[in-house]
């Protein structure tokens, strides 16, 4: 029997005071995220039982019991307060996925600050751009990547602590650098965590805009209380699980279903800092005896191209359930993960800003592969005419992705930026930029996004964003950037440029782009292609017509040129 | 020629992947499963050793195990120049 067991009658029944009685929590009680996942599961007898495995790239493991993470997440929690870190003050973690990085983000919302991950892949230029939107007082970070917030240190004021956790002494600390050893510190045994309340601010990710800067999502402690049902009814988490959650803290997966909702049920969780491969993965799984496992469509259809052989190599029986998230599943994995795994991936749906899922397929309801599932109970999801802003009357039609935005996990603000925080929301409904069509049955099916955002191995790449970085290349005299379809990542950033005069197109120009823009931003906003162009298409004032050139890498209908400057 | 090749990608990594230059690397370091090359920077390395050594390695042949140290892709350039 699984946890939601009838889906239906859930929905008929449903309260969020379900999970807030089972977190112990009633309106107006303190909630603090950091202490609910430690010091309240140490309080019900389980300080002992193992929270988190870890395994670095070299072969080297960490384990931890409740009890190790509540001390743990007290002594950094102490360590930021001597520092002198104030509620609400941004705290940014820039680290691989090593144990800092999980335990610092509960330490940091131990003391009532706002955790503010971001992916370590992320190039200077990424960095800067959102730590000074947010005013981030402090950064916890590693040597490795010390250096890409050295590089952008005169511009960023604000910022007053460089925490690095594995300091060594080979080299000195620089201006505003603090070394911390998690091993090495004095554990604290008693920590007041401050006295946060449901509408304290708890977490900062920045998603990708169409147009625009990234935007901070703010979420509040109040999160929990959603995190910890889905994780319970649609991922269907149970204390003996052995959990592996493969995203990256940097994104907000690796964080409500890769921390907080894993440790508020007590869990025990894997963790595995290396890089992705078939056999590291399959190893990794029956190592750990992992039973629920939560991945990304790309990582199932890398694993697909591995093959089934590698597969029968390792002992996967252990697995109990299997989910998805961050792109549309499509119906062959699904299939393909029935046939080698003996059981379906099970897709879910959600994004940055909704903070917790809210879609998705449960465990003992049909799965349709290909679909995203139902809406969550107690969550009103829809799919809206795109014209009249209101729901379709009929089944089969596709619109917009829209929700009535009520649930305990939703954002509550874009950070400094109320304008676009009142464009998502259309006729009371809240508008998620996907576009889908409904069932009869009231199955949710992807049909795409519904703006030039590119979804790239499940994270958000904003065309503007590569744009404005190509425009910083001394030979680029203008770029219009468009996903392409790719076979693995579902969709891969290309990008159009025509050059200045005196710079000719070459394949070392070629490269010397793409890896421009991987330092400046990430890997994942590299151009994977780029074609270059005499000129743009543009409309008779002036504006590149994106539209056409995603068309013709989609092989779609062009549609109306009849604004076009040069036809 | 394995030696100077060996030295070409080793110092291409060094300056375009390596975040820290003090962090030694060697022949055998792991790039992918290390974290040094993800799988999407994995495009630009087999770009760049595409153009220099005039080659095209097939994307069923450019996975993250044949990129996993500079010895496994020297391995890997070389069979494909042997092909030429």
């Amino acid at each position: 029997m699984s946890n939601i067991g009838s889906y239906d009658e859930r929905v008929k029944n449903f309260s969020w005071e379900i999970a807030e009685k089972e977190l112990g929590w009633k309106p107006g009680d303190v909630i603090n995220i950091g202490w609910h996942c430690t010091d309240r599961i140490c309080r019900q007898g389980k300080g002992g039982k193992v929270a988190l495995r870890w395994e670095g790239f070299t072969g080297a493991e960490k384990t931890y019991t409740y009890d190790d993470i509540r001390l743990a997440t007290n002594t950094i929690g102490a360590f930021l307060r001597g520092l002198g870190i104030e509620p609400e003050e941004r705290v940014c973690l820039f680290l691989d996925r090593l144990p800092e990085l999980y335990l610092g983000f509960l330490g940091i919302l131990k003391t009532g600050a706002v955790a503010q991950p971001l992916f370590s892949a992320f190039g200077d230029e990424s960095l800067l751009v959102r730590l000074s939107n947010a005013g981030t007082s402090a950064v916890i970070t590693q040597r490795k990547h010390a250096p890409k917030v050295r590089k952008i240190l005169d511009k960023l004021p604000h910022l007053r602590h460089i925490v690095i956790v594995d300091h060594d002494g080979a080299a000195p600390l620089r201006e505003r650098e603090v070394a911390f050893s998690l091993e090495k510190a004095a554990p604290v045994e008693r920590f007041d965590a401050h006295p946060t309340t449901a509408e304290s601010p708890s977490v900062l990710h920045y998603t990708s805009g169409t147009t625009g800067m990234p935007k901070g999502v703010k979420h509040v402690h109040y999160s929990l209380v959603s995190q910890y049902l889905t994780a319970k009814w649609a991922l269907d988490l149970r204390e003996d699980d052995i959990y592996w959650c493969t995203a990256d803290p940097g994104w907000v997966t690796g964080t409500s279903y890769g921390i907080i909702a894993p440790f508020a049920l007590g869990v025990t969780q894997c963790v595995l800092d290396a890089g992705f491969s078939a056999e590291a993965w399959y190893r990794w799984i029956e190592k750990r005896r992992v039973t629920m496992w939560y991945s990304a469509p790309t990582a199932i259809r890398s694993l697909m191209k591995a093959g089934d052989e590698v597969v029968r190599k390792y002992d996967l029986s252990s697995l109990r359930h299997l989910a998805s998230v961050g792109e549309p599943l499509n119906s062959e994995a699904v299939v393909w993960s029935e046939k080698v795994f003996g059981k379906p991936f099970y897709d879910t749906y959600w994004q940055t800003e909704t903070g917790s899922i809210v879609i998705s397929n449960y465990p003992g309801m049909e799965v349709r592969p290909g679909s995203m599932g139902k809406p969550f109970p107690g969550i009103t999801g829809t799919v809206l005419d795109p014209v009249k802003g209101e729901p379709h009357p009929a089944p089969g039609k596709i619109g917009l992705v829209a929700f009535k935005f009520d649930w305990p996990a939703r954002m509550r603000a874009y950070w400094n930026n109320p304008e676009a925080f009142e464009k998502k929301f259309r006729n009371g409904w809240y508008i998620t930029g996907d576009r889908s069509r409904l069932d009869a049955d009231g199955y949710f099916w992807f049909a795409g996004r519904d703006d030039d955002i590119i979804n790239t191995a499940g994270h958000l790449v904003s065309p503007f964003e590569v744009e404005s970085a190509l425009l910083e290349h001394p030979a680029v005299a203008e770029s219009a950037v468009v996903s392409k379809p790719d076979p693995i990542n579902l969709e891969v950033v290309k990008a159009f440029v025509a050059l200045k005069p005196g710079f000719a197109a070459s394949k070392d120009l070629d490269l010397e782009i793409m890896n421009f823009i991987r330092k400046k931003l990430s890997p994942l906003a590299m151009p994977q292609e780029i074609e270059f162009v005499p000129a743009l298409p543009k409309t008779r004032s002036g504006k590149i017509m994106r539209r056409l050139l995603h068309a013709k890498e989609w092989g779609q209908e062009i549609g109306d040129t009849s604004t076009l400057e040069d036809d | 020629m394995a030696e100077e090749l060996k030295d070409i990608v080793l110092d291409y990594v060094v300056k375009e992947y390596l975040e820290d230059d003090s962090e030694p690397l060697t022949y055998d370091t792991p790039l992918i499963s290390g974290g040094i090359v993800d799988s999407f920077s994995m495009v630009s390395l087999k770009r760049f050793l595409e153009n220099r050594y005039r080659i095209a390695i097939p994307d069923d042949e450019a996975t993250p195990e044949a990129f996993d140290s500079v010895n496994k892709i020297v391995s890997l350039v070389e069979r494909f120049v042997a092909k030429k």
